[in-house]
């Protein structure tokens, strides 16, 4: 390895590069290659030739209702754990709320946050499940869940559960993005005439609009790819894709191999879409939080 | 006005995260009939399957984090002070975890290291832990290594180097005795966050067929009533701690360089 004096300037010898092998070498292995596995296997057929077949054949009716329900899981949760969670953000930050709250409620997003996964799901049901806390005490007054068509184990039971991490997590990203609009700005506004609702309407919305939206597409992309959740809330049953794709990858259910990589192919596409949006608007929120 | 819609949405939301917290903890004390009682807690520390598993994912948890630092500290040291035109491409790579889901990540490790590739990692059980670890460190990397990143931001790694060369000390000296101390906090702050991620972790372990403390709270879930809420109650006290004492060491530091 290079030793001696660091080198400024000049032309650097490629010997510089072997620091950080090590480390090309697991992320080829374990990040690029797997991923790059599953990628050619999506254009391949049994022999190994080029094919866009497994591309053409997830295009059944089964397979449609999976990407659709996940898509609409994946945007239902995003966009109510937006919603939900800015406006606990500009509760704490702009509210008028005792400084008290602000760091125990972010403590709080901090675990809940990372509080997914089966665990998630059996406090759900011991929640709002058929034999929950809430569940009785309503049927104690009267009310039966059942019977006003609520079922923890279907989909919107599932944007609600999801929303446990998705809402923390938008609060954790718009705090500092929400502390990043100076007083200055608002009293600029003001000393022009502007009303509070014309100052978030053409100032702070406008400033926030990147941080939101990019956050939006994490929180999607979040959700697209969860698997532990939701099976364990519903088991093998609720038709979305990483299910889908979970129960292929243990047992083949297709039918066919080929097929499986095109599912993940899918997987891989939406989130990278999702991912790019949010990395994109990331850098361009941050301009203004400097 | 604005104070009160702050209240409701604050309280709102207090309500909705506080009320699954209280439905698992009561659910888990209603084992016995007509009586709250520790039961489930207690038929849960019996099964000799908890412990199991529950170590499984504990030693799982600090290999990873051994590899995780090991992997991290020198990489984000050389591009810091060598290699800041590679900074680009390290920084990508630490995001792809969080761009490919991990299933589809565990998915191409089956399809890459079964028993008739050209590394026959899940052949044995122990291949397979080292695959499984390996998965387990990428998918803490994002997390790791912006924690180092930022912890060796606040240093001057190139004075700091210099200094240990000008008195005679090699890489493995520099990292191992000026640059992991200096960035300690960050290190374990990334730890406590990967033992969080590892020991709740369920997609990878279940698919690759180990037996990690995810996958059997999930069976468990499946079979039982009132042990699966009183499981989720001491994993949600495992995450506080991890994030407590996250919150403590990075506190502690502060402290000390406010004193310095």
């Amino acid at each position: 390895m290079a030793k001696g004096p660091i080198r400024r300037g000049g032309r650097r010898l490629p010997v510089e590069w072997l620091g950080i092998l090590p480390f090309a070498i697991f992320a080829f292995l374990f990040l690029i290659l797997p991923t790059l596995r599953i990628v050619t296997g999506a254009f391949q057929d049994v022999e190994g030739g080029f094919t866009l077949q497994n591309l053409y054949d997830l295009n059944t009716e089964s397979i449609r209702a999976a990407y659709w329900t996940s898509i609409k899981l994946s945007l239902y949760s995003a966009s109510l754990g937006c919603a939900i969670g800015f406006a606990m953000a500009a509760a704490v930050v702009f509210g008028g709320l005792p400084k008290a709250v602000r760091s125990p409620l972010l403590t709080f997003s901090g675990v809940a946050s990372n509080f997914a996964g089966v665990p998630l799901a059996f406090a759900f049901i011991a929640t709002i499940g058929p034999a929950g806390l809430i569940t009785m005490e309503l049927r104690d007054v009267g009310i039966n869940l059942r019977a006003y068509g609520f079922n923890l184990l279907s989909f919107w039971g599932l944007v609600i559960t999801y929303l446990f991490f998705q809402i923390p997590l938008m609060i954790l990203i718009i705090i500092p993005a929400l502390d990043g609009l100076k007083r200055e700005w608002r009293e600029a506004a003001e000393v022009l005439g502007a009303t509070g609702l014309q100052y978030w309407r053409m100032v702070a919305l406008p400033i926030l609009f990147p941080s939101i939206l990019g956050t939006f597409a994490l929180l999607f992309a979040n959700a697209f790819g969860a698997v532990a959740t939701a099976f364990a809330l519903t088991g093998p049953q609720l038709n979305i894709v990483p299910i889908k794709l979970f129960a292929q990858i243990r047992g083949d259910v297709l039918g066919n191999p080929n097929l499986g990589y095109a599912l993940a192919f899918g997987m891989i596409a939406i989130t990278v879409v999702a991912n790019t949006v949010y990395i994109v608007l990331r850098v361009r929120s941050e301009r203004w939080l400097k | 006005m604005t104070r009160f819609l702050a209240w409701f949405a604050l309280i709102f939301g207090c309500l909705y995260f506080l009320l699954p917290l209280v439905g698992m903890a009561e659910f888990s004390l209603k084992m016995r009939r007509g009586e709250y009682s520790f039961d489930a807690y207690a038929r849960v520390f019996e099964d000799p399957t908890f412990w199991a598993t529950f170590s499984y994912s504990l030693v799982l948890a600090g290999a990873t984090i051994v590899m995780g630092v090991f992997l991290v500290v020198p990489t984000a040291y050389w591009v810091r002070l060598k290699l800041p035109q590679a900074r680009p491409f390290v920084e990508f790579v630490t995001l792809l975890p969080l761009v490919i889901p991990a299933i589809v990540l565990v998915f191409g490790y089956i399809r890459l290291y079964n028993t008739s590739s050209w590394l026959p990692l899940t052949g044995s059980a122990l291949g397979t832990d080292f695959l499984l670890t390996m998965g387990y460190t990428t998918l803490a990397l994002p997390y790791m290594y912006r924690s180092v990143d930022t912890g060796l931001r606040t240093i001057d790694v190139g004075t700091l180097t210099e200094a240990a060369q000008s008195l005679g000390a090699g890489w493995i000296t520099i990292l191992g005795r000026i640059i992991l101390p200096n960035v300690m906090v960050a290190v374990l702050s990334g730890a406590f966050l990967t033992l969080a991620i590892v020991l709740g972790e369920f997609t990878m372990a279940a698919l690759l067929n180990r037996p990690a403390f995810g996958p059997y709270m999930q069976l468990l879930g499946a079979n039982r009533a009132y042990e699966p809420p009183a499981l989720a109650v001491i994993a949600f006290a495992i995450t506080w701690g991890c994030m407590g004492l996250m919150q403590l060491v990075t506190r502690f530091s502060k402290h000390e360089r406010a004193k310095a």
